[in-house]
């Protein structure tokens, strides 16, 4: 399952790293931010909850780069 | 520009102003530094808040915490030297700001530039209600077979079929075309075109998110999902980047003093903590993470306002590389309608004999009764056409104003006992006899006739270097050799199954020399798929209206002109030229800045002002591949 979600975020290097903590989130099995067009696509595990599972990748995100949004 | 934008602007102008009014107001002291540290706050302070939360947070070194180190040690040292020269510092953090900046600024402007290029789907429909008024309605909840209407200037939301009014359509937005297309009741439109002139009624065909337009949309919002093998270069080349700054930083602060003082010289601890410091101020790789992918973006978006959709990156970088050209034969490189080509009438004129074949054929859907009946347009006379036998695998039977016709190939004239000759087309296409109880009338020659662009896109091909150029096709070997001889394509494989093709492709990848040249598979996208599919480059032509070909191709062209494929390689060559000049321009001032840097000809203010100065550079030369320059 593959969802997009907008993203707000600042600098490139903050979506690089974003995308690393998005990546290392339980329940993703893939992420990719895209900076240029402001997406953030995420692969989730079989039969995970999406909601809660972006509920733990914005707080792990907000981790890394506290000024940064996911839309969702 | 947005809220945040705005207000740092604002800090960035409050903290020039504060710096010019400190160099006309001369101070001392502790006065001084109290003065100083104003406009370094109102400049920085977001900087250091980062820095404070990245370090309590435990998070590795960032540049927000490099900067800080680089400008707090700076102000400490020329507090230590007492000669109160704060300047430096508050100007490096403030050229720092100007950078971030900046660089949000214009990769805010470029990035709504190429969606407002890409931005073909409107965002209502409108349908009539009984009372006849025009109603505005969200497109996805239009159900299919619904009745919408167009007004002149507007955008087809929906693809659907004419069903009233005639007018003309611009498609541009989806083609690259600019040429209008004439429409009328009947005609299938497609979403994303712009109705020029008259009122249409539409009855849809599809729903909202199948239509094409927001196919596409969607496909260019998942464009900067896939990452380019230079992408995937700079996030590594970034993430040890800083690590790497960091440690030379460390190794310029403490070994040449140590080397100076087992010489028997001052150590200079201040010297060189401050050509530390300067290394670190040039640690963010922001120029090179920003500008690469924004160079393959305008690339993709260069490309899209032709008509070429490029579905990532990687096949920017791919189509650069192509090598080899294998090409569909019918529809790609044909139009895959047969038309009649020449008429070589026995007795009476070529008329008369069209005339007859077609009324012959008056009942027949083959592709070359089609054709024939396409060459002679008042078919429809009223001519009586009775007792019609089709003769299978050999043509047509039929009483066309009580005279018996027999239309087909030679076989068939063999049988009834004709004599026949067509020694001088046997090369050039499908011929079509006629004859008439045993007295041969002529014949019609019909074919599949090439595109007007065909030639031009080998010949063009040829010139960027693509080495071999083949033909794949399902049909026999005379028409294939045909076509391989008039467009000059160097190697022709006819007459495979859908199954042959997968294998003669496979043979054709392993010639290739892997990462350094690549294949492309032009197809038409309806039964390809396999092959487009194990192509590096697929390419779909023609897949307007055909949501399958645009979900199987890595670059789909949104009309059925050949000689896109040539602009493609072109537009993608001069982006990765960019994003060459951008990886190495912005590396190598970088490590001339670290080289300046360690020999104390470069200070910390010159360094924040070549790598700000380096992004600026980076960043305006991507916007550079939005534009192709001359294509041709």
């Amino acid at each position: 399952m593959k969802k997009s979600y907008k993203i707000e975020v600042d600098c490139p290097n903050c979506a690089a790293k974003m995308e690393v903590a998005a990546k290392k989130t339980e329940g993703v099995v893939d992420a990719v931010v895209s900076f240029i067009t402001l997406k953030m696509k995420v692969e989730f595990a079989e039969g995970v909850d999406e909601r809660a599972t972006m509920e733990l990748v914005r707080t792990n995100c907000k981790k890394v780069e506290s000024d940064c949004e996911i839309i969702f | 520009m947005s809220a945040k934008q705005k207000r740092n602007l604002l800090r960035i102008i409050i903290a020039v102003a504060l710096i010019v009014a400190l160099h006309l107001i001369p101070t001392e002291g502790a006065t001084r530094f109290l003065c100083y540290m104003l406009p370094y706050f109102v400049v920085g302070y977001d900087v250091l808040f980062k820095a404070a939360r990245g370090l309590w947070k435990r998070q590795p070194l960032d540049e927000n915490l490099l900067m800080t180190i680089a400008t707090l040690g700076a102000i400490a040292l020329a507090f230590t030297a007492g000669d109160g020269d704060y300047d430096e510092a508050v100007e490096v953090m403030l050229l720092y700001q100007i950078g971030e900046w900046f660089q949000s600024y214009a990769v805010g402007r470029s990035r709504r530039n190429i969606s407002e290029l890409m931005d073909v789907c409107p965002d209502y429909a409108e349908i009539e209600s009984p009372s006849g008024e025009l109603e505005k309605v969200d497109p996805d909840d239009v159900a299919i077979g619904t009745t919408i209407v167009v007004r002149p200037g507007e955008r087809v939301p929906i693809d659907g079929v004419v069903t009233d009014g005639v007018s003309t359509l611009n498609l541009a937005a989806l083609t690259g075309e600019s040429r209008p297309k004439q429409v009328e009741p009947g005609d299938e439109i497609v979403s994303g075109s712009i109705n020029l002139v008259g009122l249409l009624r539409v009855r849809t065909t599809k729903e909202f998110g199948e239509s094409t337009a927001t196919k596409i949309l969607e496909l260019i919002e998942d464009v900067g999902a896939k990452k380019s093998r230079s992408e995937d270069f700079i996030t590594k080349f970034a993430r040890v980047y800083t690590p790497i700054v960091v440690c030379a930083a460390l190794a310029v602060a403490i070994l040449p003093p140590i080397a100076l003082s087992i010489f028997g010289n001052a150590p200079a601890w201040n010297v060189w903590t401050y050509r530390a410091l300067t290394f670190l101020v040039i640690s963010c790789p922001c120029a090179l993470v920003i500008s690469i992918p924004l160079s393959f973006f305008a690339g993709i978006g260069c490309a899209s306002r032709r008509g070429i959709l490029v579905k990532g990156s990687p096949y920017i970088e791919s189509l650069a590389k192509i090598r080899t050209a294998v090409f569909d034969k019918t529809g790609t490189l044909t139009k895959g309608v047969f038309e009649v080509v020449a008429v070589h009438p026995e007795e009476f004129d070529e008329t008369e004999l069209l005339h007859l074949t077609a009324h012959v054929e008056r009942y027949s859907t083959h592709p070359i009764a089609v054709a024939l009946r396409a060459a002679y347009l008042k078919e429809k006379d009223g001519c009586s056409v009775e007792k019609v036998e089709e003769l299978p695998g050999r043509g047509v039977k039929a009483c066309v104003n009580g005279r018996t016709i027999y239309v087909g190939n030679g076989k068939l004239m063999d049988e009834i006992g004709v004599e026949w000759r067509d020694e001088c087309h046997r090369k050039s296409g499908v011929v079509v006899h006629v004859a008439e109880q045993g007295r041969y009338l002529g014949h019609v020659v019909v074919s599949d006739v090439v595109k007007p662009n065909a030639e031009e896109t080998i010949a063009a091909l040829r010139r960027l270097g693509v080495k071999k150029t083949v033909i794949f096709t399902g049909d026999g070997r005379d028409a294939a050799d045909r076509v391989a001889q008039e467009l000059k394509i160097d190697a022709v494989y006819s007459e495979l199954l859908p199954g042959d093709k997968v294998a003669k492709l496979e043979e054709l990848l392993a010639q290739e020399r892997p990462g350094k040249e690549t294949l492309a598979f032009v197809g038409d996208g309806m039964n390809d798929a396999p092959v487009i599919t194990r192509a590096d480059v697929g390419v779909a032509m023609g897949a307007i209206g055909s949501a399958a070909a645009i979900e199987a191709a890595d670059v789909v062209l949104m009309d059925d002109d050949p000689l896109k494929i040539a602009t493609a390689i072109r537009i993608a060559r001069r982006c990765i030229r960019i994003v060459k000049e951008n990886i190495w321009f912005t590396i190598g001032v970088k490590v001339a800045c670290l080289a300046l840097g360690a020999a104390g000809i470069a200070g910390m203010g010159a360094a924040i002002f070549a790598d700000v100065g380096v992004m600026i550079l980076a960043v305006l030369n991507s916007i550079r591949a939005l534009y192709p320059g001359r294509l041709n």
